[in-house]
């Protein structure tokens, strides 16, 4: 009996060598990583932009040539789990990362990232912390927070939508703190009257009857919210609350809200942001793309679902400039793709920007767009 | 004017933190256990009451009806399957479970609800009283958070001190073994404990949602704990002490967010409320009890 089980494993073991040596073998497949927020309070993103890298993935796929293997981890927005999860598709064999989602994660992996010289383009982990934890092997497709922040100052300023801004930001998120501060440096350049400047933090994210009452006390017209979607719905409702009509100007993790189950989009009428990727643009490249995204999952992509898919397109195109092979290893494959991003002859145009470019530290150059929310859908400002 | 604003702000979030507090208490009071749990049976009893009223249409009062009885079938459960067994256990195996118990609430909740947030429907249709020109706005959520907070602590009070049922709880408060001794089924008074306790939560977790119109699993954790903190503050164990201590608590909090720093609104609370029981050891209203050898 024991005889018979100790044949049966070895059968068992020599199958699992041969099947696992097929997989190797005669393929150009490369394994692409990422960890994202797939459940948590941020799921929103992790899962858009795994669907719109999954769509990208397909598509490729279809056409023959370069293979992609896309495997998502959850890291549920905790740096902690993100560095695990980001272990965990190293020992899968992770050749090309995508990152983190979220900036406050991505920083724990762009520094895995470094050390083990892998390439990594991470959709939407917008702080300049991730690309400085990087060293130069992770680059963003989204804009960086000082970025976004300094481009929104100048927006609010030559659009002549304020004359006195009341900014509530949140403390402890790199996200939100790096903004505000590049948007307060440029507001001062520009002469632009920051009249109120309030914060809240994890724990605190729920009562924001103060600080709205101060942005209303120092007579703001208008608020900068540098924030995601869900602090952000509790200041409208708040607003709303108080009978104070302020105009609201956000950044791109405003984006999601109106999908928010049980929100009244009522209450983010006329909420400005500036933003990459418009679902209502009529370029052929959004529409289908937008329009295989809701036949798939039933929903109008957001703008991480683009920054996904732009990911894998960007990486697609300079594998095939530089001509790597799925056989080499992911530290090889790491400083071709990171000389090839860098390369003055390179630049990549999806549905996020065209003709971006990227710098040695790992940032896009790209135009951002206003939008603004209008009968519960996005309208494009300019 | 700002600072009556903020005051009614603060007396809002107070008698809200003072309704969780009263259930809190009373557990404590009487089946002498934490039940971190709590929070959860907040965030339980909120859900329950989004999707009466969100998806299956419900009117608000039904919601909260709905709400308050399967948060109270869920704390007699949860009683009965984590507590019990360990009457007779140390209390702070009690506490641990307590702690599990409250883990495993928010994670099921997580697969159940989803980790997404979800925005609370309007209960309370109401416009708000605006007064000095809109300058001060009294919604009617804090009206009735108030009227509840109050309106709980006199039937509580009244239930605890001249029913047969009160008295078995204050007699199985003051010592099991004689009570059970005196032919009162303490099982049976714990259990009811537990379903007054958990349908008052339910009853807060509607309040705070309405009031802070964002429900997800994590909900109910961070006010649990501000809560249990009133409820120290006050006195943990008195009935008009949790409601002060609410009180005090949610009026510091938004003071201490308005005039010292947005920053450390949570650091000045607790700091406060180190500074009490360092002068008070036993909350505001807390009695002191002489153990008898």
């Amino acid at each position: 009996m024991k005889k018979k089980l100790a044949w049966l494993m070895l059968a068992a073991m020599v199958v699992t060598v041969l099947l696992s040596g097929c997989g190797t073998k005669n393929s150009n497949t490369f394994k692409i990583g990422m960890t994202g927020p797939l459940t948590g309070g941020a799921a929103q993103y992790g899962i858009a932009a795994q669907r719109g890298a999954q769509i990208a993935v397909e598509e490729i796929n279809a056409k023959g040539g370069i293979q992609f293997e896309l495997k998502v981890e959850d890291d549920t927005h905790d740096a902690e789990k993100a560095a695990n999860a980001y272990n965990a598709l190293i020992d899968w064999g992770m050749q090309i990362s995508l990152g983190s989602v979220t900036s406050t994660p991505c920083e724990a992996t762009a520094r895995i990232a470094a050390a083990e010289k892998i390439f990594a383009l991470t959709p939407s982990a917008s702080s300049t912390s991730v690309t400085k934890a990087g060293g130069g092997y992770q680059f963003q497709i989204c804009f960086s927070d000082p970025n976004q922040g300094s481009a929104s100052a100048v927006y609010i300023k030559n659009k002549g939508l304020a004359t006195k801004v009341a900014i509530i930001y949140k403390n402890d998120d790199v996200y939100s703190t790096g903004i505000y501060e590049s948007f307060k440096t440029k507001a001062a350049e520009l002469g632009l009257s920051v009249v109120s400047e309030t914060s809240f933090n994890d724990d605190t994210d729920t009562d924001f009857s103060v600080q709205v009452a101060a942005a209303r006390t120092a007579g703001a017209d208008l608020i900068f919210l540098p924030m995601y979607y869900e602090p952000a719905s509790l200041i409208f409702a708040e607003c709303n609350k108080i009978g104070y009509t302020p105009k609201f100007f956000g950044v791109d993790g405003m984006d999601g809200i109106l999908t928010m189950k049980g929100f009244d989009t009522k209450l983010a009428e006329g909420v400005m942001l500036l933003t990459p990727f418009a679902a209502d643009a009529s370029d052929a490249k959004t529409k289908s793309f937008v329009q295989k995204y809701q036949e798939k999952y039933g929903e109008i992509p957001i703008q991480f679902a683009a920054d996904g898919y732009d990911c894998i397109y960007a990486i697609y195109e300079a594998l095939q400039k530089c001509d790597a092979k799925a056989s080499m290893t992911a530290a090889e494959i790491g400083a071709l793709l990171k000389d090839t991003f860098t390369s003055s002859s390179f630049s990549f145009s999806g549905l996020t920007g065209s003709g971006m470019t990227w710098n040695a530290a790992g940032e896009v150059t790209k135009d951002p767009k206003g939008m603004e929310i209008k009968n519960g859908a996005y309208v494009g400002l300019d | 004017m700002d600072f009556l604003s903020n005051l009614v702000n603060g007396i809002s979030l107070g008698s809200i933190y003072a309704v969780i507090a009263l259930g809190y208490t009373m557990v404590y009071g009487i089946a002498k256990m934490l039940n971190f749990a709590h929070g959860d049976i907040i965030m339980v009893g909120a859900y329950v009451c989004f999707y009466a009223v969100y998806h299956f249409g419900l009117p608000g009062w039904a919601g909260v009806l709905l709400a308050m009885l399967l948060c109270l079938i869920l704390g007699v459960a949860v009683e009965r399957l984590a507590y019990r067994p360990l009457r007779r256990a140390d209390s702070l195996a009690v506490l641990i479970t307590a702690i599990g118990v409250s883990y495993f609430l928010e994670n099921t909740a997580q697969l159940v609800f989803g980790a997404n947030n979800v925005f609370f429907p309007n209960l309370f249709e109401a416009e708000p009283i605006r007064l000095f020109d809109g300058r001060l706005v009294i919604s009617v959520v804090t009206l009735a958070s108030i009227g509840i907070c109050m309106a709980v602590m006199v039937i509580l009070t009244l239930f605890i001190e001249k029913t047969k049922l009160g008295k078995a709880m204050r007699a199985v408060s003051e010592d099991k073994d004689a009570a059970r001794l005196m032919g009162i089924s303490v099982d049976r008074t714990i259990s009811v404990t537990f379903a007054i306790g958990s349908a008052l939560a339910a009853l807060a977790g509607v309040l705070l949602c309405s009031a802070i119109p964002s429900l997800s699993p994590m909900t109910g954790s961070m006010p649990g704990i501000k809560a249990f903190t009133a409820a120290v503050f006050g006195g943990i164990g008195s009935i008009p002490g949790a409601l002060l201590g609410g009180l005090l608590l949610g009026v510091i909090e938004v003071m201490g967010k308005a005039y010292i720093s947005t920053q450390l609104s949570d650091a000045i609370v607790f700091l406060v409320l180190i500074i009490v029981l360092l002068v008070r050891p036993t909350g505001i209203l807390g009695k002191k009890v002489q153990e008898k050898v």
